[in-house]
Formats: C-alpha cells, sequence, structure tokens
C-alpha cells in the first residue's frame, strides 16, 4: 500500500501544478485580419461633389447587421473613378487593410454589380498576370434617373482566367466572398 | 492464436447395466498443454442440477446417472465456459482436456468478465484481431461500420466518427487500454484519435448499461485492448504493409513483443500511413490526403496475483479537408450545393494544404492491481492525456501559415476499483473516479476563440454487481453518480451577448467589460445519476435472450455550452446555449440470439428515450460584411430513438457461407413532431464467401451494400437572398442524396515461410463498379460525390 501512497501523492502534485496557473484572466484575442469596414469612393471625372459608399460591421461575425450608406445620390451620365478602401476597426486607432488585397493582388478580385442597367462598371487596376483587381475602377451612370442597387463583391482565390472574369463577370469567378455589400443608389 | 477449447471425448463402455439410474460417470480434466490436472473447475451436470468440482488430480464423480446423455457445463478460471453432451452407458470415463491459458486467468481478473464479453447482459459485439488488420490503412470508424447497427457519420473520407444506433461524439465512450479517450469528442469534425493498429480487440458495448466506464455513453461503448500478453518465455511481431489505388495511399505497421515466463512482458508498435488526394468516379478530391504516424509503448509485469502496466502512446494526424468546401458565405454554399460539382478540382497531390487539421494525441498510463486471497482484486490507475489540435483555414498575408484553432486540452484521471469475487455466484464491483481536465485555447491565432478555456473536475462512484441465478441466468445491476463541474473563462461580443439575452440571465458571471467584449466567468454544476439492470437468459443450446435497462444522464459538454463562431468549412455560424441542461435517456433493450450447427441469428432491438436531448439545427441567416451565413443553433428536445440490428450467419456447406447485416433505426423530435436531423438511414449487407484451406487457406468473400435513401429529416431549408443574381434562392441544405448500392470483394492466401513465420496476401476492391453516391452522414455530401472505386494489396507477416 506503500506504493499507492507514493502515487497519490505525486498524481496531487501533477494536479495542483496544472492548476496553480490558471489564475490570470485569458487574453482577448486581437483580431487581426477582419475587415469591418469598406468604403467606396466616387469621384466625378472632371471634378465635383465625391460620393461614398459605406458597409461597416464593427461586430464582425457577430449578430449585428452591418451598416450600409451612401453619402448622396449620383449625378446621370456620368463617369466617375472609384476606389476602394478596407479597415479594420476593431483594433484603434483602425488598421488600414486595403494592403493586404494589394500584396496579394492575383488572389483577389472586387466585383461590381447593378441593378435596373443604373451604372457600367469598368477596372482601372491589374495584377502582375494584368488580369483586374478592382481597388481602382470606373463606374459609368446611365442616361437616365432611377433607383437600383450597386452590389460589391470581394472574392478570395477566384478563377481569373475563367470566361468573362476578367470583364468583372462573377457567375464563373469560384472562389470564397470575403465581402459582400449591396448598397441602394438614386440617379438623378 | 487458437482460442478455443479442444475437448477430446473416449468413451470407455465397461459394463453393461439395466435401465437404472446408478451409474456413475468417472472424469478427469487436464491441461491440453502440459497434461497437468485443473484442479477447482465447476463440473455442473444440467440433467441433474447438480454441481461437484475437480479435486487436486483434476478427477470428479458423478453418481446416480440414468443411462442416456448428460449434459456437463464446465467452467474454469480462464477459461471458456463449455457445454458437453455425454453418451452415458453403464459406469462410463471420460478424459476432458482444456486449453487453459495463464493470459486468459488474468484478462477475466482485468475485465471481470468472460474473455470475449465484457458483460453477460448487454448487446455487445467484438472484433477480433483478424478484423481489425483488414482495416490497418483505415479508421476505428471504418472498422466499427462491421459491427451491425454502428455508423459513421464523416467529414470526407478520412475523419471518420462512429454512430452507435444513432448517437455519436460526447455519447460515445472509448476506452483504449483502459483509458478513457479525452480528444475533444464533442466536433463532427474531430475524429477519435486512436490509431486501430494498437488495437487487439475491440468491444462494442450499445447503450449506457456498462456503468464501469462512464454513466454518460448514452450511445454506447468502445472498449479497444491491446493484444493479450501471454506469461511464457516468447518473442513474436508482426508486419503488415498494404497499398492502396484511391489516393495512391500506402500503410505500414509494425510491433514487436518478448513475454518472460515469470510475467514481464515489453511490447512496442508504431505505424505510418500517408495518402494524397482521393478520388471520385469523375474528379479527384483536391486537398484531401492524410498523413498519419504513431507508435505506442506497452510494458509491465502479470501475474495472476499482481500486476502493473505503463503504456505511452503517440499518435499526430494531418489531414487534409476537402478544397472545395472551404467557402464564404451563403450565396457561395448555395452556389456549391447547386452546382453539383467542386468548384476546385486540381490535378492528384500528396500536398496537404489549408484547410487541414494537424492532432497530437498522447496518453501515458499507469496502473498495478494486486489479488487477495478469497476477497477479490483491487486495481489504481492513474492516466494523462495531451490532445494538441491545429486547424488551418485558408488566410491571407501575415496569417497565412498560423492556425485558426490552437486548443490544448489535457486530462488526468484516478481510478480505483474493487471487484469482489470470492463468490463466483455473486460478483460486486466498485468503483471511484476523479478527474480534472484543462482546456487552452491559444490567443495567438488571431481568430477568436471557437471553444474557452476552462477547468472541468470529474468525481465518479459506481457499483455495478453480477449474480448468477444458475449456469443459464445472469442479472446485472448497477447504479453510478457522476459530479462534474465547468469553470470556464470566456468572452463574448457584447452585441452576441444581447442578442443571447444573457444580459439578463447571466449578468453577475461578467467579470472584465471592455467595451466590445465582455469576459465571463460560468461555471456550471452537474450532478448526474445512471443506473443499469440486465438478464441473460440461455434457454437450451440453441436459444438465449438478453434484456437491459439503462438510465444514463449527459451533462452538456464545451462545445454545446460554449461554441460561438464562424466555420468555415460549412459556411455556418455555430452558436451554444450556457442554457443548456443535461440530457437524460432511459433506454431498454432486448436480443434474441439462435445458434445451431449450420445457422446463427442475432437481432438486437433498443428503444431509446432521451429528454432534453442536445442537438444543433440551422434556425435562420445573420448578415455580416462578408454577406449572410447561416446559424446552427445548439438546442434541446426530448427524442425518441428506435431500431433492429440483424446478424445471420449461414454455413451453406464446409466451403460457402452466406451473411447478412442489417440495421434499421428511426429518429424522432417528439416536442416537434418530426424527424430528427443526422439519423442514419437503413442498411443491409449481404455477404457470400468461401474458403478452401487446401488452396493456401485461400478466403474470399463478396459483399453488396445497400443503402437507402434517408426519407425522415426535417426539413430545415430556407429561401434566401443572393445578391449577385438579385434572386432568392433555396438553400438545401436537409434534403438527403438518393439510395446507393456498392459492392466491394475480399480475398486472401496465407503462405508457410518457416515454423514461426507465416505471410498473408489479402486483395480487396471497394466500389468494384466504381458507382458515383453521396452519403446522407458524409458532412461533405454538398460539396463532392463520395470515393470511387479503391483497389487493395495488403501483405501481413507474422513472426
Amino acid at each position: 500500500m506503500k506504493t499507492l501512497k507514493n502515487i497519490s501523492v505525486f498524481i496531487l502534485a501533477i494536479a495542483f501544478t496544472a492548476c496553480s496557473n490558471d489564475d490570470d484572466n485569458p487574453q482577448p484575442v486581437n483580431e487581426e485580419e477582419v475587415i469591418t469596414t469598406l468604403t467606396a469612393t466616387l469621384t466625378p471625372v472632371g471634378g465635383g461633389t465625391a460620393i461614398t459608399m459605406q458597409t461597416r460591421d464593427v461586430d464582425g461575425d457577430g449578430p449585428n447587421d452591418p451598416v450600409i450608406s451612401v453619402s448622396g445620390d449620383l449625378a446621370i451620365n456620368t463617369t466617375y473613378n472609384g476606389s476602394i478602401e478596407l479597415l479594420n476597426e476593431t483594433e484603434s486607432p483602425a488598421e488600414l487593410m486595403t494592403e493586404e488585397v494589394e500584396e496579394e493582388d492575383d488572389e483577389h478580385q472586387f466585383f461590381f454589380q447593378a441593378t435596373n442597367s443604373i451604372a457600367t462598371f469598368g477596372y482601372s487596376d491589374m495584377d502582375d498576370d494584368n488580369n483586374p483587381i478592382g481597388l481602382k475602377f470606373t463606374v459609368t451612370t446611365a442616361a437616365t434617373a432611377g433607383n437600383g442597387t450597386i452590389t460589391v463583391t470581394l472574392r478570395h482565390e477566384p478563377n481569373k482566367n475563367a470566361d468573362g472574369v476578367s470583364d468583372g463577370n462573377i457567375t464563373n469567378a469560384g472562389g470564397e466572398t470575403d465581402i459582400q455589400a449591396v448598397f441602394p443608389v438614386t440617379l438623378q | 492464436m487458437k482460442y478455443f477449447l479442444t475437448i477430446m471425448v473416449c468413451c470407455l463402455v465397461s459394463a453393461m447395466h439395466g435401465q437404472n439410474c446408478t451409474n456413475s460417470l468417472f472424469g478427469a480434466i487436464h491441461d491440453f498443454h502440459d497434461g497437468s490436472p485443473i484442479t477447482g473447475a465447476t463440473i455442473y451436470v444440467k440433467t441433474l442440477d447438480s454441481y461437484t468440482t475437480s479435486n487436486l488430480d483434476g478427477s470428479f464423480t458423478v453418481k446416480n446417472v440414468c443411462n442416456g446423455t448428460v449434459t456437463l457445463v464446465i467452467s474454469h478460471i480462464g477459461c471458456e465456459t463449455k457445454t458437453i453432451d455425454i453418451t452415458i452407458y453403464g459406469d462410463t470415463t471420460h478424459e476432458i482436456n482444456l486449453e487453459h491459458h495463464i493470459e486468459e486467468l488474468n484478462e477475466v481478473k482485468i475485465n471481470g468478465h468472460g474473455v470475449a464479453k465484457l458483460s453477460k447482459t448487454t448487446q455487445e459485439t467484438r472484433l477480433t484481431t483478424k478484423t481489425l488488420e483488414r482495416f490497418s490503412a483505415f479508421s476505428l470508424g471504418d472498422a466499427l461500420k462491421q459491427v451491425s447497427g454502428v455508423s459513421s457519420i464523416n467529414t470526407g473520407s478520412t475523419i471518420v466518427k462512429p454512430i452507435i444506433n444513432g448517437l455519436h461524439s460526447s455519447r460515445v465512450l472509448v476506452m483504449t487500454n483502459g483509458v478513457r479517450l479525452q480528444d475533444q469528442e464533442w466536433g463532427i469534425e474531430h475524429a477519435p484519435n486512436i490509431d486501430l493498429n494498437t488495437a487487439g480487440s475491440i468491444n462494442v458495448i450499445k447503450g449506457a448499461s456498462a456503468l464501469a466506464y462512464g454513466g454518460d455513453a448514452i450511445g454506447g461503448v468502445i472498449v479497444l485492448k491491446p493484444q493479450r500478453i501471454i506469461q511464457k518465455d516468447s518473442l513474436f511481431g508482426k508486419t503488415i504493409f498494404g497499398l492502396q489505388s484511391n489516393g495512391r495511399g500506402s500503410n505500414i505497421s509494425s510491433s514487436l513483443t518478448k513475454t518472460w515466463k515469470k510475467g514481464w512482458y515489453i511490447s512496442g508498435q508504431t505505424s505510418a500511413k500517408q495518402s494524397g488526394d482521393f478520388e471520385t468516379p469523375d474528379y479527384s478530391l483536391t486537398n484531401t490526403g492524410i498523413d498519419a504516424k504513431g507508435f505506442s509503448i506497452n510494458t509491465g509485469f502479470k501475474t495472476f496475483e499482481k500486476g502493473f502496466n505503463f503504456y505511452y502512446s503517440f499518435l499526430n494526424n494531418e489531414i487534409g479537408i476537402l478544397r472545395t468546401s472551404h467557402i464564404g458565405n451563403i450565396e457561395d454554399l448555395v452556389n456549391a450545393i447547386n452546382s453539383q460539382q467542386p468548384l476546385v478540382v486540381e490535378d492528384f497531390s500528396y500536398d496537404i494544404n489549408a484547410p487541414k487539421q494537424n492532432v497530437t494525441h498522447q496518453i501515458i498510463k499507469v496502473d498495478f492491481y494486486k489479488r487477495f486471497k478469497k476477497f477479490g482484486r483491487l486495481e489504481v490507475r492513474y492516466d494523462f492525456q495531451d490532445n494538441q489540435r491545429f486547424e488551418y483555414d485558408i488566410r491571407v498575408g501575415n496569417d497565412r501559415d498560423k492556425p485558426a484553432v490552437d486548443l490544448n486540452l489535457t486530462s488526468h484521471t484516478l481510478k480505483s476499483n474493487l471487484k469482489i469475487d470470492a463468490n463466483a455466484n455473486a460478483i460486486y464491483n466498485l468503483g471511484v473516479q476523479l478527474g480534472f481536465q484543462n482546456n487552452f485555447a491559444n490567443p495567438e491565432t488571431g481568430v477568436r476563440r471557437l471553444i474557452p478555456d476552462y477547468d472541468k473536475y470529474d468525481f465518479g462512484v459506481f457499483v455495478v454487481s453480477n449474480f448468477k441465478i444458475n449456469a443459464d441466468t445472469d442479472l446485472d445491476f448497477g447504479i453510478r453518480y457522476d459530479f462534474n463541474t465547468i469553470d470556464a473563462k470566456k468572452f463574448y461580443r457584447t452585441s452576441r451577448w444581447e442578442e443571447r439575452g444573457y444580459a439578463e440571465d447571466f449578468q453577475d458571471i461578467v467579470i472584465v467589460d471592455l467595451g466590445t467584449q465582455l469576459l465571463t466567468n460560468p461555471v456550471f454544476d452537474f450532478h448526474n445519476f445512471s443506473a443499469s439492470a440486465g438478464l441473460s437468459h440461455q434457454f437450451n443450446a440453441k436459444n438465449s435472450i438478453i434484456f437491459n435497462y439503462g438510465l444514463s444522464n449527459r451533462a452538456p459538454n464545451p462545445s454545446e455550452l460554449f461554441s460561438d463562431g464562424l466555420h468555415h468549412s460549412a459556411a455556418r455560424l455555430e452558436l451554444g446555449d450556457l442554457r443548456i441542461k443535461q440530457e437524460t435517456s432511459n433506454r431498454v433493450a432486448g436480443s434474441y440470439h439462435f445458434k445451431n450447427q449450420n445457422l446463427s441469428v442475432h437481432v438486437e432491438s433498443f428503444l431509446n428515450h432521451i429528454k432534453d436531448y442536445i442537438f444543433i439545427k440551422p434556425v435562420g441567416t445573420e448578415q455580416t460584411i462578408r454577406g449572410a451565413f447561416p446559424v446552427w443553433e445548439h438546442v434541446q428536445t426530448d427524442a425518441l430513438l428506435y431500431g433492429l440490428d440483424l446478424t445471420v450467419n449461414y454455413d451453406i456447406n464446409a466451403a460457402f457461407y452466406i451473411k447478412n447485416k442489417s440495421a434499421f433505426i428511426k429518429g424522432r423530435d417528439v416536442s416537434q413532431n418530426d424527424a430528427l436531423i443526422d439519423m442514419p438511414s437503413f442498411k443491409t449487407v449481404n455477404m457470400l464467401g468461401y474458403s478452401n484451406r487446401r488452396w493456401l487457406d485461400f478466403n474470399a468473400e463478396l459483399q453488396s451494400e445497400l443503402i437507402l435513401r434517408q426519407n425522415d429529416f426535417p426539413n430545415n431549408n430556407f429561401e434566401v437572398f443572393i445578391p449577385s443574381t438579385q434572386n432568392m434562392a433555396l438553400l438545401d441544405v436537409s434534403s438527403a442524396p438518393p439510395t446507393y448500392h456498392l459492392m466491394h470483394f475480399e480475398s486472401d492466401i496465407t503462405l508457410k515461410i518457416s515454423d514461426k513465420t507465416d505471410l498473408n496476401i489479402g486483395f480487396n476492391i471497394t466500389n468494384i463498379f466504381n458507382n458515383s453516391y453521396r452519403e446522407y452522414l458524409n458532412r461533405l455530401r454538398y460539396f463532392a460525390d463520395d470515393l470511387g472505386r479503391n483497389f487493395m494489396l495488403q501483405l501481413k507477416l507474422n513472426y
């Protein structure tokens, strides 16, 4: 029975060592690669007031819906130069996430779609394989006033060589959706 | 190993008498090996309902026997109880030889029951070494499907979790070499961290009746035991090498055992397995390879009176997850389900890239036992387990090679068992158990913890008893009490905390408010009571029945309480609930067994009512910046499961046999009057076999496996808005795939290389006709077909 006693002492020792370092609270996780905010700035070619479209989801995968805002109406028959900025606002100060896409531009592509034919889109930037990225783009609005939506989608690891993908058609793109936002837009 | 009793009967008619009952039967029982007399064997004379025991010289006498046939039931510790019929004509003499192994003796001591079965009154099936060797290249879950009523829930073909009578994960307890496996078994994509090659045999016990192992095994218990140790001077080993065409895989497993007559033994085993991308009939399943390696050491000292065992095992599995199953949001999921083809198909490769998991499991166990004369046996056991789990997602930038999940689970268990078996007709087994477990979720992942840091304490006591009413009837009773307490430190997003309504119910557990996040300290205590009762009765040599009842409680696991996050491989948000209570199972079961010379029929039925059954189901969607995601929530309901498992063997003649294994099960959500999600569908397997010992011990078997479509599933489908098409689309996560039928072939021959060495060559084909199919209980059925044809070659060398 002496052996048993020794063993129990040994085990208790282990148990206590195992328990002794749990007084401290765990560290909160710093979510480094989360994109909380997408801001698309549309600047009219030839000058005028820039329009911003923003989707902002500060609780990430939490239950709150993203807040979608559009700063104003778009003008008819106008071409806008668009640029996209991505932020991680769970960090303070907010971290600029646009670079993550720039650094791996061959693995990312934005897609732009409009309803009611209110606008058409073009790419203004290219990766090293001469495929579009979409951080810089153009929007050309229709000639008649109306309402519709503009959908912005960021795909990770799309097949940029698939049919129509480099022209901005998402149908054959595949990959995983990293961002998807639908902006309500009025054309005047 | 030939483990059976060899009975040699020689009848000597000594005298002729009239039809009176004054004859005597003179018997002697000897050891087959050395001819030494076997003392103290119990001889039950059925015809006279009387008992006698063998003397010091192995002899016994039965008086007042009539002419005709008498039935003797001979039992002795370490020998399987054997029934023999003897023709009496006048005074009769018999010599009976038993194969009597010391290790069996110890086996009986360790398990408290017979060698083959761990309990007489439970629904139990045993897989032998020979069966397990066929699955050397596969997983535990694959091998267990040989048991009627056991199926599996898969993530692809390499992550296979056993389902016993419709229940899996935390409801199925896995014991390996006396250690309860603690390896984050809560998750469907967490396969048991067991190398099948470490097991000498596996017993599957359906239901929670085996209370000595645990009180919460509502589904059942899987008991893996290492190869038996024989107390003699010997050195032996085994090497298995296999090749598989599908996945271009190879596996090797080798073991070497040295035993000494005095009782010392040491055994080492190592195995490795590698496979690349698997294939369906039509395309390659990109990133589905596996790379597994493990070794174990089992050493100690073992005699009848005392002994100890030290066991260490190491297992590392790196498993690729089908690339195309890693998706972004609900739109990607709808596209994947509707396309019926994987969106990513690349050329064959052995590379395992993200998404993948890498899990290392280590077990250290020591145990001691001592037998006390005319009393029983005391055993003390301690085990330590370390489970390190990494899951890698597809990530960008600097985080590319960083795991998204990094969980370290350590468990300590101290157990003591006292078995009082001085009276073989009333055996008691008393046990007490203490456990401590710590989970550490590494914050360095940069991804919010799916499972929080926690400490868990367990305390359990049990008494199980076995009463032998007579040679044909056994009664078992057991009760068990377990106390668990879980003390977690969990961060909640403030928005989630409020959405769940925890702000009202659990405000007192908030310890730090970080603004957007709250650190909470949930502490939950659970008191679990379990009980079991069983009856087995042998009507005659051919017919027997078993009845049992089991009550068990299972406390919710950490995943059911705390999970809170996005599963990329399924594009779903999984939410636990702090309000989840224990579930309570009441299970009644009955079995009927028939056996004659050519035919054996085994029917097992069960009815399992589970109050507050915990399960996960889709409840709606949530919007994020990435788009919408389906939300799967852990909920509770009252469930009723019932079913029938059938096993039939028929020997047509000495060479041919047919077999059937079928399982039928229904799962109902009683509260909602609906079907239960994820229930196995009807399955029937028919086998035609041929054996010929003269052709190098040739065996061949043709198998037909039919799995009917699961028509009873809850409809959790819903319409979702797809932004890129501006349309609504149906998200069909519920519908079951169609019925499928597969044919398989197995064959082997054995070559005698030398006196002590033989080589067994096996050739198998699965899915002979290369049929395309999908299985309801494979989580990757949304994305791709199941495996196509596979040719396998296996060489097994025993030396």
